[in-house]
């Protein structure tokens, strides 16, 4: 919703901007935006995985199509997917040697969506830069050994009249 | 000599590219050596299938929290939510304990999202967020979800969670955020990757601890594992009596 909302605010701006008049080339006081290199090629004859042109003006609708066929439809392909944008666009450094951050004007994609001030919010719920994942490893994680968590209401009836919910493991130790 | 070892490696090439050939050209649907296998990447869930879970709680131990660490692991929620407090962290799968009023016996036994075949949360959304995929999957659509959590009452089984903060370093696989309404995906990640044979993280966490309570599995095919369980042991769904015929099983309650 929100990236609709966004998109169709930029268009409507850039509207904007013709009405008044205001050729497109005034902004050219503004500094164009430093886009950090992927770090591999599509294919020997492409660079992204659809023209680079097409890629800067419509990757949205890409990611949006993608978005629905893999929630909806569990079709999980890799050529569209938010996943492999940023394992490609991403894993450049910043001062502290750490994948960048969205908040970071220098990551990949902020440093066009500041340029052109639309709100990208991808990236409240998705990782914003690569992940290396303990996915089919978890036992082999540290982080297997953190606690696990509890809620702590107890006596909902869950089941049959004679069963009762006690209280979960946690509580009864 | 010459001549015919030629054409021997030649016909061995040729059968070689025709082996792989028969393994990659049946595709899509039709995989000679992949029956019980994973879907192509690029096709979409039926409702050929139906996934559950049966679950063996005379195999689940008192004081073993394996399922719920290896979900948690899997999925990173609760790791990252620092802010909130104990009653809203994200819980998508808790041990429980039940215990029969009249006799005291007590059991012990994972709980999440019971994958209802008719779910309320999907009854009750007014957004279309939370939906039953075609395989049986119940998800939320986080995109579309606007944390309204009508769903989480809904739920007899308490299965959702909200979150309540703004989150940072979520996994790939599991996408999740602020103002969204999350629960239980039976590794959907897994599910779409390896199909019959995926195993849900808190599945591999108890076998790994030898306990093996879980089978995954097909409902629809009465030849799979949890099919065949199910048709000679029998199973028992949690309140069975709404009528939600849940895809997640229970053994020993
Ligand atoms: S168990 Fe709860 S969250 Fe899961 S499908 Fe049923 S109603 Fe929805
Ligand atoms: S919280 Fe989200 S998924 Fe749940 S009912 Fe509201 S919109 Fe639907």
């Amino acid at each position: 919703m929100a990236v609709m909302y966004n998109y169709v605010r930029s268009l409507i701006l850039l509207a904007g901007m013709a009405l008044l008049g205001l050729p497109l080339v005034a902004q050219s006081e503004t500094p164009l935006p430093v886009i950090p290199e992927a770090s591999s090629r599509f294919s020997a004859e492409q660079a992204c995985v659809e023209p680079t042109e097409e890629m800067r003006k419509n990757h949205m609708n890409y990611i949006l199509h993608q978005r629905d066929e893999t929630m909806h439809k569990g079709i999980r392909t890799r050529q569209h997917s938010l996943e492999e944008c940023i394992n490609c666009h991403v894993p450049v450094e910043d001062k502290d040697g750490q994948p960048m951050r969205i908040t970071n004007k220098d990551h990949f994609c902020s440093s066009c969506h500041t340029y052109a001030a639309v709100k990208v919010d991808c990236f409240q719920c998705h990782a914003d830069r690569p992940v290396k994942t303990t996915a089919f490893h978890p036992l082999t994680s540290q982080a297997s050994e953190k606690t696990a968590f509890h809620h702590s209401d107890a006596g909902e009836t869950v089941s049959a009249d004679t069963l009762e919910v006690l209280a979960e493991e946690g509580k009864l130790q | 000599m010459t001549h015919k070892s030629e054409i021997n490696s030649s016909r061995r090439q040729f059968l070689n590219g025709s082996a792989i050939a028969a393994g990659l050209a049946i595709a899509p649907g039709v995989m000679l050596h992949q029956v019980a296998q994973a879907k192509p990447a690029d096709q979409a869930v039926t409702s050929d299938k139906r996934w559950g879970m049966l679950i063996d709680t005379n195999k689940c131990s008192k004081g073993c929290d394996a399922c719920v660490r290896g979900c948690q692991t899997e999925n990173g929620w609760g790791e990252n939510e620092t802010k909130s407090g104990p009653n809203q962290v994200a819980q998508w799968i808790r041990k429980v304990e039940l215990r029969d009023t009249s006799t005291g016996f007590t059991k012990s036994l994972p709980l999440m999202c019971q994958h209802c075949e008719h779910p309320p949360c999907v009854d009750v959304c007014p957004t279309g967020a939370s939906f039953k995929r075609a395989d049986g999957i119940v998800l939320v659509d986080k995109h579309i979800c606007i944390g309204c959590r009508y769903c989480m009452m809904a739920c007899p089984y308490k299965a959702r969670s909200f979150i309540h903060e703004d989150l940072q370093d979520q996994l790939p696989v599991a996408p999740r955020g602020k103002g969204t309404v999350e629960s239980c995906t039976l590794c959907v990640h897994r599910v779409d990757k390896d199909g019959e044979n995926a195993i849900p993280a808190c599945a591999e966490a108890c076998n790994a601890e030898g306990h093996e309570a879980f089978v995954f599995g097909d409902l629809k095919n009465p030849n799979s594992r949890i099919s065949q369980e199910l048709a000679k042991h029998g199973g028992t769904q949690i309140r069975a009596d709404l009528g939600l015929n849940v895809g997640i099983r229970y053994r020993g309650i």
